[in-house]
């Protein structure tokens, strides 16, 4: 099912916002990272992608650049989902905040910026949330060991 | 020796505090919150002025577990993230997987994924309501409510074996099929939960109590709902009929005659009447899935992802080997990633899937509704009355399994 918003997009954001593919029903471009913020808004205010569902990375250990942003949007009017893909290396992790186009970046970006390290340029809040404070790495890096223990509380012996 | 334990969360108000305000904490373990989640709130006199919501105090690294699983050894994690409606979780991993496999399943296993989670549903906005209910003192609407959840969840422990994680689900199909006379049972339930929901109507929808406690708090727009992410009853409260189940319908809902129920102002009132109509829509939709249900397997004919029968494995010793892979290395699911959403009780709740060709995932992650709805907390709880966190947090039923997952 392609829907005819996707060719829309397709034909008004490539080549500023990357490629474009559709993959199981989503469209999803892979940009610069200093593409992001533009194309961001762009949809949200030409296309109505009013929803910001949710933003993860991926760690790809061994390849350079070595994270991958993930973001995913929610278009109520059309009924669609976008995914923008970018990259950042390890080096700097840094990226723009989407935190002045949907509230709903603040808590998602906390969570990422606990989970991979990866530093959101504008969003000024990036205390721990799932994690607590204090907490030393970052734990869904692929080279943050499973065992690894940080205990808050010394276990009882 | 030092006893202290560091304080795991820096509240936003450290060293900015006014002389008039006096800051409360409430929770992580709190009668106030029905789960464990911790509000740092900033009160002048009885007024709340701001709030800091904190969770991840039941954060288990799910996702960091994940990567370490075969595809199949996730189902019973999954269940444990939003464990009131545990199937709806499962239907919605295991559709992921298998869009990522290729996998079409089979009609009754369509059907009866689609039946199950309508009756998920039902249970958790059963909980939902019954809990927010009794925090406000109504203890019989409380244990009508609680009752016929009571008898959901023998009803399906009857099927699957377990009351509340019932790790039913299978990628291509389901763990066993319907026991004899379950629909029966199903259809006397439902006339029970008619009866005893028509009483709480009765009891509650016009009280002056309730009313009063209810209408016009935590009230918010379509707009911030949006601005925030919010989507599920929350968003529907606003007045928008957005629901995935009908904007992008998945299993068997194209086929289904209901209504998207909406509320008017977005406030509490408004997300107790949304549930208990989506509970009723669910009930419809029910009765109509158990008359179309059609004969046949439930799991579909694929060697990469079902289990072989069992008295196969016994004799043969292909089918040993397909059983044994199957258990040591796990389906071998195609290298790509899939977003799969499905409408949670709460919301979206989406599950972004990576895979790099084998037998266990390179990434789970799951856009939890509970997580993004705690972020826009606050909107809800600022500028209200203290003893009005209490409903209106209940309200947003945030489920601390999946939220801090």
């Amino acid at each position: 099912m392609a829907a005819p918003i996707f060719d829309t997009l397709r034909q008004q954001l490539v080549p500023a916002a990357g490629v474009a593919a559709v993959s199981h029903g989503v469209l999803v471009f892979t940009l610069a990272p200093a593409e992001l913020m533009p194309t961001v808004q762009r949809l949200k205010s030409e296309f109505a992608f009013d929803l910001f569902l949710d933003v993860t990375a991926i760690d790809w250990l061994g390849q350079t650049p070595r994270f991958e942003i993930v973001h995913h949007f929610y278009s109520t009017v059309h009924k669609v989902r976008a995914r923008l893909k970018t990259r950042v290396p390890d080096a700097d992790t840094s990226l723009d905040s989407l935190l002045p186009l949907y509230g709903s970046a603040a808590f998602m970006e906390r969570e990422c910026h606990d989970m991979y390290g990866i530093v959101f340029r504008g969003n000024a809040d990036l205390r721990p949330i799932l994690l607590y404070e204090g907490f030393v790495g970052h734990p869904l890096r692929k080279d943050y060991p499973k065992q690894q223990e940080q205990p808050l509380v010394p276990y009882r012996t | 020796m030092d006893l202290s334990i560091p304080n795991p969360v820096r509240s936003i108000f450290e060293g900015e505090q006014r002389d008039d305000s006096v800051i409360v904490n409430i929770g992580p373990s709190h009668p106030a919150t029905h789960g464990t989640v911790q509000i740092i709130a900033e009160l002048d006199g009885e007024r709340v002025r701001r709030t800091d919501v904190h969770c991840g105090y039941l954060h288990r690294g799910f996702e960091k577990e994940c990567e370490d699983h075969t595809w199949h050894n996730l189902i019973p994690y999954v269940d444990r993230l939003n464990y009131v409606s545990a199937l709806i979780n499962d239907f919605a991993y295991c559709d992921g997987v298998e869009q990522l496999m290729g996998v079409q399943i089979t009609p009754r296993c369509r059907y009866l994924r689609t039946l199950l989670s309508e009756y998920s549903r039902v249970v958790d906005h059963l909980t939902c309501i019954a809990a927010g209910l009794m925090e406000m003192g109504a203890m019989t609407a409380f244990l009508y409510l609680v009752m016929i959840r009571d008898y959901m969840y023998e009803h399906l422990a009857a099927l699957t074996g377990a009351r509340v994680t019932h790790s039913y689900g299978r990628i291509g199909g389901l763990a066993r099929d319907l026991p004899a006379g379950w629909l029966t049972r199903l259809e006397e339930i439902l006339t029970q939960y008619e009866d005893f929901v028509a009483r709480v109507h009765a009891l509650v929808d016009r009280n002056r109590i309730f009313i009063d406690r209810l209408r016009n708090v935590g009230v918010i727009s379509t707009g911030d709902a949006l601005h925030w992410g919010y989507t599920g009853p929350i968003l529907r409260s606003t007045g928008v009929p957005r629901d995935l189940r009908k904007d992008t319908p998945y299993l068997a809902y194209a086929e289904l005659d209901f209504e998207v129920p909406v509320g008017i102002n977005g406030d509490n009132y408004d997300r107790y009447y949304v549930r208990m109509r989506e509970m009723d829509e669910s009930v419809h939709m029910m009765r109509q899935l158990a008359g179309m249900l059609p004969e046949g397997p439930i799991n579909v004919d694929d060697r990469r992802c079902t289990f072989p029968d069992k008295t196969l494995v016994y004799s043969e010793i292909e089918t040993l080997i397909n059983h044994f892979k199957l258990v040591m290395d796990g389906p071998r699911v195609p290298a790509g990633e899939v977003y799969c959403a499905h409408e949670a009780p709460n919301g979206e709740l989406g599950f972004y899937l990576v895979s790099t060709g084998g037998g266990t995932p390179y990434k789970v992650h799951v856009r939890s509704p509970s997580f993004v709805h705690m972020g826009g907390a606050h909107r809800m709880l600022d500028g209200g009355q203290l003893a009005d966190i209490v409903p209106t947090f209940g309200s947003i039923n945030m489920i601390g399994g999946e939220c801090d997952r």
